[in-house]
């Protein structure tokens, strides 16, 4: 088996004060393999882009421990620790007119790690890095000089990997990164990132709510809900043998491009229980976790 | 909407040939390339209210600059003429002591646009760091730097002015630290607020997860995407900082004879309203023209750098 | 025979905009049924939801223009119409959802006053009594809980889902004969998303209401499309019922988009098959066939000539040359084939 690059332990992030804290994230434990694709779905809401922007840092934690590569990313505090970091795990943002500051353009957008890092001796090496970053995300070198608004939503996109390549790191969290693109586009995204990952051994944290673009992307897939990981499995066994009641009527609510299937499609409500305080993660099956008492994963495994 | 069989238009076979998508990338390329202050630049220029705005003070400016340069007249020199009414020789007239009031005018000019731009720049710096490192610190310090800001813009600017009347000479530099001790106030919260809604924006996000510091943020992002509400407030400074001025020297505490600036002019004319009225009514032109021109292109400036109007 | 409900002949929307004139909408015709529902499908820029707010008329004039054809709804023309009697129109005959729930409700009056105002100002009930009733059967009619309780809330005190069927029930209190979704499930959670949908589908059926539902996801279209028209760049550019678009799509950019969903079924070890670079301006649109650019298969008479739109069947017609008499076979893209057998294959095992 590939090495653990991640290891969530116990994380939980509550905002809010502490009488009464709001539980963006109630304690979830998951690791992600090196070069594979984990996908981290759920609903709006259920804690999952919390937990990719706990991941790299931007919300301290409320507790339990994330170790990335090893090393406990809390107890990271010299400066030369956390550039390190930073050259490790980057992140693509879901909105890619958000994420783009308006006012730069494309080539200094992309340089700002190496300005922030200072990873080049002069400006035609860093025009060349630039150009080349480009190039290997399907642009041309000449888009370097426009502004993020000339670009069309996916170019903006492209853009915002081409960025989080930058620092050439080897894990890399995708925050819903097409689910503001047409259909059309998503596919070329999608594309992108496998060849991408494919080419430069990359692992991903693969956040989205759409579940047939999760299924199709990831090796593994954890679905979250109110700020628990309610089951865990390879995205086959996910899909095809769902345990939890949750996560089949996720299933049962994805419409299919299928006009025939669609008309006898019958959707399993869920109905909200609280979660039981003897819930524990039990392996149901080799492989595949689901969160939920003894008694529980029995009579949903029927 | 349907063809029939005879509709079918004739098509040579050769014109079937698969010749694939020629063209790729063409769309984003064929656009032509417009920056963003192009573009806000465009809108400006097609605002007639601001245009004629920067057109009046464009003339002002040059005219401060070179009209007492040029005249053949000394604002604090007599002309021999006691209240003299506008001539072709004197366009503006003549005041009590004889002076020509077309050179008193531009003089004043300069001291109105210098007091005017000296205190929007220092709000502009003052404004922007506080404002800046309050939005991004949050929390207490955010706090207690707004806090601050409250008592300040709670002291009356009159107040200021008379205490510090009592340690200086009344003239430009205590009016302008008058006008500054309060003044920056505004800035510093559009600034503030600016920040506020910038740094939570995915691209400050995105350079955090590079590493950037809280420095490079400022620079590169909160800075530039808060440029377009610090120049129209800096617009707006400048007329509230002339009409304080004017409105100073009015009551005798700006700057002193014999120095000219409109204030003073409409004070003094004021004593000789019905037997020499140009005295009054040059400079308070001048003042309502320069203000309305300042607001003009503030307003101009704030259309064309609304985001809403962007497509 | 249904009854037609709605016709649009040759619509044509511009925007006056500083770069140029934008032709956002260049020549859609499409019918509507009493009870049926007519997807629009396409992408961000397509045009679908111009034509869907010049049904209602809520073009912005100026930038927009209405450049030509005719909206006949009821046999009636409704584009030299004034606004004052547009206003009779909407919500009565004509009512309309959006993405976005919370633009659509008023965030400082309670919910129950938001759809007695309407029921008022439509004269559907006499009195105040009788509104407050038919509105909380309303509520109640849109799977509201509680509704009595509910019709004392604000909008903020709700869910986005619940919000959404607030939305509804206030655009089913005039009884519209016709009823204009724009993207109502976009902005929800897939769960929510399929409740909405079977409510709709659940109030058509007993109403008879026709419904145009505007949409960028082909499942949806799917689950609640009787007729489908896939617009690009304006443009209509395959019309159908939902059987022909999906089991037998002709034009190039239909077979696009399908092949640019995953096939669930299928080894995700295969590349989506993506459409290579983006939608045109639509300031400057392409001579010939506008998809011509993105078309790998693009013939030359593509680039040189718009083509007409093809009749394939009674309910089916497509605008490309490919089915020209003369033109070579173009055989269905591999991928797309066996997905299409995929999905007849287990829709069939889903029907039994």
């Amino acid at each position: 088996m590939a090495n653990k690059i991640l290891e969530v332990q116990g994380l939980k992030q509550h905002f809010g004060t502490a009488k009464d804290p709001i539980k963006a994230i109630d304690g979830i434990s998951f690791d992600v393999y090196e070069g594979e694709t984990l996908g981290l779905v759920g609903e709006s809401g259920c804690g999952k882009s919390t937990t990719g922007r706990s991941i790299i840092r931007l919300y301290d934690i409320t507790d339990g421990q994330i170790m990335f590569k090893g090393r406990n990313i809390s107890e990271l505090k010299s400066r030369k620790d956390l550039m390190q970091f930073n050259r490790e795990m980057q992140m693509i943002f879901q909105d890619p007119y958000a994420s783009l500051n308006p006012r730069m353009t494309a080539g200094e957008l992309i340089a700002e790690s190496f300005d922030i890092h200072g990873l080049y001796k002069n400006k035609a090496e860093r025009r060349e890095k630039v150009g080349s970053l480009l190039e290997s995300v399907g642009l041309t070198r000449e888009h370097a000089y426009r502004y993020a608004h000339e670009f069309s939503g996916g170019q903006r996109q492209r853009i915002g990997i081409a960025r989080a390549l930058s620092l050439d790191p080897s894990f890399i969290i995708a925050d819903e990164p097409i689910s503001a693109l047409d259909v059309s586009i998503q596919a070329q995204v999608v594309n992108l990132l496998k060849q991408l990952q494919k080419e430069r051994g990359l692992t991903y944290l693969f956040i989205a709510h759409d579940l047939s673009m999760v299924k199709y992307i990831s090796d593994r897939i954890a679905v979250m809900y109110r700020g628990k990981i309610l089951e865990l499995g390879s995205a086959d066994e996910i899909y095809n043998n769902p345990i939890h009641p949750y996560t089949k009527s996720l299933l049962s609510a994805v419409p299919q491009p299928n006009p025939e299937y669609e008309r006898n499609r019958v959707r399993i409500p869920y109905k909200h229980t609280e979660h039981d305080p003897a819930a524990k993660v039990i392996e149901a099956r080799p492989g595949h976790f689901v969160f939920g008492t003894e008694a529980q994963a029995k009579e949903w495994a029927k | 909407m349907n063809l029939d069989k005879k509709q079918i238009p004739k098509i040579a076979p050769e014109m079937f040939e698969v010749v694939g998508n020629q063209s790729q990338e063409t769309d984003a390329l064929a656009k032509k390339q417009v920056s963003f202050w192009k573009e806000v630049f465009y809108r400006f220029s097609h605002n007639k209210l601001a245009i004629v705005g920067s057109i009046i003070l464009i003339f002002i400016a040059l005219m401060a600059a070179f009209a007492p340069v040029f005249s053949s007249y000394n604002y604090e020199e007599s002309v021999g003429l006691y209240n003299s009414a506008p001539s072709a020789t004197h366009w503006f007239g003549t005041d009590d002591l004889a002076r020509d009031i077309f050179v008193r005018a531009w003089e004043g000019a300069r001291i109105s646009l210098f007091i005017g731009i000296t205190a929007a720049i220092i709000d502009l710096i003052i404004g922007v760091l506080w404002g800046s490192i309050a939005g991004l610190a949050g929390g207490r310090v955010d706090n207690i730097m707004m806090r601050i800001a409250d008592v300040l813009t709670a002291i009356p600017y009159l107040l200021v002015v008379i205490i510090l009347l009592v340690v200086m000479e009344p003239g430009l530099v205590p009016m302008i630290i008058a006008l500054s001790i309060t003044g920056w106030v505004n800035m510093a919260r559009i600034v503030r607020s600016e920040v506020l809604k910038i740094k939570n924006q995915e691209y400050v996000l995105a350079a955090r997860t590079l590493g950037a510091n809280n420095w490079h943020i400022i620079k590169r992002h909160l800075v530039p995407n808060a440029m377009g509400a610090i120049l129209v407030t800096m617009t707006m400074t400048i007329p509230s900082a002339i009409f304080t001025e004017s409105f100073l020297s009015y009551l005798g505490l700006g700057v002193q004879a014999p120095l000219a600036s409109w204030g003073t002019m409409a004070s003094e004319g004021f004593k000789a309203l019905t037997s020499a009225p140009w005295r009054l009514l040059f400079p308070a032109i001048l003042i309502s023209v320069t203000i309305f021109a300042f607001n003009a292109v503030g307003d101009g400036l704030r259309d064309a750098l609304d985001p809403k109007l962007r497509k | 025979m249904k009854k037609k409900v709605l016709e649009v002949k040759d619509l044509r929307i511009n925007f006056k905009t500083y770069a140029g004139v934008v032709q956002a909408v260049r020549g859609v015709s499409f019918e509507l049924f009493e009870g049926e529902t007519l997807a629009i499908v396409g992408e961000s820029g397509s045009g679908k939801s111009v034509t869907s707010n010049a049904l209602m008329k809520l073009i912005p004039q100026p930038p927009g223009i209405y450049a030509g054809g005719q909206i006949n709804f009821n046999g009636k023309d409704i584009i030299p119409l004034t606004e004052k009697e547009m206003m009779t129109v909407r919500g009565n005959d004509i009512a309309m959802i959006f993405q976005d729930p919370m633009t659509a409700l008023n965030p400082t009056m309670r919910i129950g006053k938001q759809i007695t105002e309407v029921l008022l100002k439509h004269k559907k009930v006499n009195s105040r009594d009788a509104a407050k009733v038919r509105a909380i059967e309303l509520l109640d009619q849109v799977g509201i809980p509680f509704p009595e309780k509910r019709y004392r809330a604000y909008p903020h005190e709700l869910s986005g889902g619940m919000r959404q069927r607030i939305v509804i029930a206030i655009a089913l209190a005039a009884d519209p004969k016709l009823l204009i979704a724009d993207e109502p499930t976009t902005a929800l959670d897939v769960t929510i998303q399929a409740q909405i949908l079977e409510l709709m589908k659940e109030i058509q059926k007993k109403s008879n209401t026709s419904i145009i539902f505007i949409t960028h996801d082909l499942g949806v279209v799917a689950n609640i499309a009787d007729r489908v028209a896939v617009m690009y760049a304006g443009q209509i550019v395959e019309y159908g019922t939902v059987e022909d678009i999906f089991y037998n799509p002709q034009h190039p950019y239909t077979w696009g988009l399908l092949g640019s969903m995953p096939d669930l079924n299928n080894s995700s070890d295969e590349l989506l098959r993506a459409i290579p670079g983006s939608p045109p301006n639509l300031i400057d649109p392409p001579k010939g066939d506008a998809f011509a650019p993105r078309n790998e298969q693009a013939m030359k008479i593509d680039f040189e000539m718009e083509p007409p739109m093809f009749k394939i069947s009674d309910t089916h017609s497509a605008k490309t040359w490919l089915l020209h008499p003369d033109a070579p076979k173009m055989p269905l893209p591999d991928a797309i084939a066996r997905r299409i057998k995929g999905y007849e294959l287990e829709g069939k095992a889903n029907g039994k």
